[in-house]
């Protein structure tokens, strides 16, 4: 039985708008030609699929559904009270494999010491041995070190193999597109003379797959990030954390953008005193200190949730909703850029002969507004887009350190960090939580940051750096 | 000037207003103080008489708006709306939830978030204006291309990265200084150094881009050339011209930051443990004592409006180009 969050619903209206941009945009030379620009660029393309990949996740993970327990007699399903997502079904084998307490990477025994019966029995105290960790050994102590590698170089194998075959594909799609044969299209691609930079593509998929094939295969015999305090794996909540990291980056973005746009084109085209309005408006909200603001309202929504407890269905609804706020609230923190942006350049754009012909036409205010106007700012809008998202994955971990965050049940790269900073203190340090949030997170930050630098660049060369 | 300062002013107080009606909606008509109550008590069946108190106690029992049954002036005074909210232009923020007086904590605390700020501030300034103007003087070499990839690379990691990491390689190995706490007088200089370290870090890769780009901008303009037709030195034109020209937009957009620098920063002094104005704000977050992050909120923008007008001023005084009206 299906059930859609508003933040998956949200999540898909996206998905929709950006293929129906794809498909606008393809068509307006202006906005075409800039993303012919990036697809050359080799760093953007590799942070492009890395991105993409990302997104995969995050998709995976914004399908729910209450799993079918059994079918009684009467032909009627009974629905489990659970909501799992495509992704936790993929991952079912993560999920379920939980230890008693922490347990360090690739690790066959227990992180802590316990009271052992021996087959004597004596009871001694010592690490005991992981219910899954390393489970199909007989003797981790000496033959874990050669499983592991035993298992990455056939991770390492079948990803090159199975990246070989995409790239054959992808070659002999190719092929056929340009009507020349498989000898020549290679030699296209890696002398770089084609329309995408195929050479880095290539390179990146082979990286991820060769990466996904080692963890895959690791996985099946160990925990490959390790595990936490309650046992839980914690390469499968990095995993689920993705989702939430690319909801606040993008969906902020979307609540914002009607309002940035809007109040934007408004304030320079009509000036006057709807222009006075507008940039009163955002002064102000400009003035209270962004965090401060997040603050209050989370406060508030705490104070909301907690007097309407019975409004929620479950854990995950108001998880969700929460989220959902929070986007919203970094949403009005940070519309007031875009819109100075953009009734700057609408000042400019409106005093253009076309505009100024379309006015004398006849043509009316919002048909100016948005046939005229709206099409010639749009890189703005799309550039302001792609350079905020990493501020926001950022962001969030930062937030939810301090609780004003998303929802503590919710697993997300900041909660990680939030519960596994506690745990430095600890001798050995249990370091493995911080490190697996702080590595997906950089990944994911540094293509972003990267393909933004790329579209950056295309679409506004006076920023372009030197 | 003392007239365009004194417009300026009054330009700012519609803002003030707004921010004003924006925190007073979001604490008390959002979320009424008999919400507040029930939250505070922390009960799902809060009896009225319990509610009743917790308002008494801390000055909710008031009428929102209007006051109806008091006559005279105290229609208006006797409500929550001038108890909490009008009293905040002349900095009475009143009393905490748990009774303290809070502009007297915000007197005392606002120290030590000063003297991890201003450090901050100047190092920080120093150190990324030096990394930009060599990534500059380097443009396109090796140098350079390997400076913007580190700089990509560190803007990409977590703020809390650095913090997490400088704690765990100061305390486990190195025990140079503390790794927390705070000191009153000299002695807190120990304390301070690691947070401004970890501050610098943090913000090297974002800084040091940007204003290698203000350079580089600089450089590419006719006076530049104009120097180096002259037969200057590399390093003359750099130090003489683009570092000074370039300094304008710098110091400008650090302008607006600086009364700001009062409040501190949240994440940094909470998990150094400074008891500063950000970690006075963390706690009372966690605490749920809205009257300091209300005052917090008005602060903060009160701050923030004087950044923008001692900004507006600093041009004046850079630029004779920007007239004052």
């Amino acid at each position: 039985m299906p059930v859609i969050f508003i933040t998956d619903f949200l999540i898909f209206l996206l998905l929709f708008v950006v293929v129906g941009f794809y498909f606008y945009a393809r068509k307006q030379e202006h906005l075409s030609s800039p993303w012919k620009d990036v697809k050359k660029r080799p760093l953007a393309m590799s942070s492009a699929i890395i991105l993409f990949l990302f997104v995969t996740i995050g998709l995976f993970d914004s399908i729910h559904f209450h799993p079918n327990i059994e079918t009684n007699k009467s032909n009627e399903n009974i629905y489990s009270n659970e909501i799992f997502s495509v992704l936790d079904v993929l991952l079912s084998d993560l999920r379920t494999k939980n230890e008693k307490t922490y347990s360090a990477p690739l690790a066959s025994y227990s992180f802590s010491k316990e009271l052992i019966e021996q087959e004597n029995g004596i009871q001694i105290r010592d690490y005991p041995r992981l219910t899954y960790g390393g489970a199909s050994l007989n003797n981790p102590k000496t033959e874990s070190t050669r499983d592991i590698i035993k298992r990455i170089s056939r991770g390492f194998l079948y990803g090159l193999l199975i990246s070989v075959v995409i790239i054959a594909v992808i070659i002999f799609v190719l092929s056929k597109l340009w009507q020349i044969n498989y000898r020549k299209t290679l030699q296209n691609c890696f002398e770089n003379k084609t329309e995408i930079h195929w050479y880095s593509v290539f390179a990146t998929i082979s990286v991820i797959f060769v990466t996904i094939c080692i963890i895959y295969n690791l996985s099946q015999n160990y925990h490959v990030f390790g595990t936490d305090k309650v046992g839980q794996d914690v390469l499968y909540q990095a995993l689920k954390s993705v989702r939430t990291g690319l909801v606040i980056g993008t969906l902020t973005t979307l609540v914002m953008l009607p309002f940035a746009v809007v109040m934007g084109l408004m304030a320079g085209y009509f000036r006057g005193w709807i222009d006075d309005v507008i940039q009163y408006l955002y002064t102000t909200l400009n003035s209270i200190p962004g965090v401060l603001l997040i603050a209050a309202s989370i406060l508030l929504l705490q104070v909301y949730i907690s007097n309407h407890a019975d409004d929620f269905n479950s854990i995950e609804q108001r998880a969700d909703l929460r989220l959902l706020f929070l986007c919203i609230i970094l949403g009005i923190t940070s519309w007031t850029g875009l819109c100075r942006l953009l009734r700057a350049e609408t000042l400019k754009l409106r005093e253009i002969d076309y505009v100024q012909a379309a006015k004398a036409f006849g043509v009316g205010n919002f048909e100016v507004m948005f046939r005229h106007l709206l099409p010639n700012v749009m890189h703005i809008v799309m550039i302001s887009i792609v350079l905020d998202f990493s501020g926001l994955v950022l962001a969030e971990a930062v937030l939810s350190y301090i609780n004003i965050g998303v929802d503590p049940s919710m697993y997300s790269w900041g909660n990680m960090i939030n519960s596994a900073r506690l745990e430095m203190a600890r001798e050995p340090v249990v370091w493995w939580s911080l490190a697996a949030a702080f590595i997906f997170m950089f990944v994911l930050v540094l293509a972003a940051n990267l393909f933004s630098d790329a579209v950056r660049d295309a679409f506004d060369p006076r920023l372009r750096e030197f | 000037m003392i007239n365009y300062i004194l417009r300026r002013i009054l330009y700012a107080l519609p803002i003030l207003i707004g921010v004003n009606i924006i925190t007073f909606v979001l604490f008390f008509v959002v979320n009424t103080p008999d919400d507040m109550a029930r939250m505070h008590l922390g009960m799902k069946r809060v009896s009225q008489e319990a509610i009743v108190k917790w308002k008494d106690d801390h000055g909710y029992n008031k009428p929102i708006l209007i006051n109806s049954e008091a006559s005279g002036i105290k229609k208006i005074t006797n409500t929550i709306f001038f108890e909490n909210s009008i009293k905040l232009f002349v900095f009475d923020f009143g009393r905490s939830d748990s009774g303290r007086d809070i502009g007297y904590d915000i007197s005392q605390r606002m120290w030590p978030s000063l003297a991890i700020t201003v450090p901050s501030l100047l190092v920080g300034l120093l150190a990324y204006i030096t990394f930009g103007l060599i990534l500059a003087f380097f443009r396109g070499t090796y140098v350079d291309v390997s400076g913007v990839v580190l700089c990509v690379i560190m803007m990409s990691i977590s703020g809390l990265f650095y913090i997490i990491g400088g704690q765990y390689l100061i305390g486990k190995f190195l025990h140079l200084v503390p790794i927390s706490g705070y000191d009153s007088g000299l002695n807190a200089f120990k304390f301070i150094i690691l947070p401004v370290l970890v501050g610098l870090i943090g913000g090297v890769g974002a800084s040091t881009r940007w204003y290698r780009t203000i350079f580089l901008e600089e450089m590419n303009k006719d006076y530049v050339r104009t120097a180096r037709a002259k037969g200057l030195s590399e390093s003359r034109v750099l130090y003489r011209h683009v570092l000074s020209n370039g300094l304008i937009p710098i110091l400008t957009g650090v302008v607006v930051i600086l009364p700001s620098l009062f409040i501190g920063s949240l994440i940094v002094e909470s998990f150094f443990a400074v008891p500063g104005l950000g970690s006075y704000t963390i706690d009372a977050i966690n605490r749920q004592d809205f009257s300091i992050v209300r005052s917090m909120v008005f602060l903060g923008s009160v701050l923030y409006i004087i950044g923008l007008i001692l900004t507006d001023i600093s041009y004046t005084f850079v630029d004779p180009r920007v007239g004052l009206n």
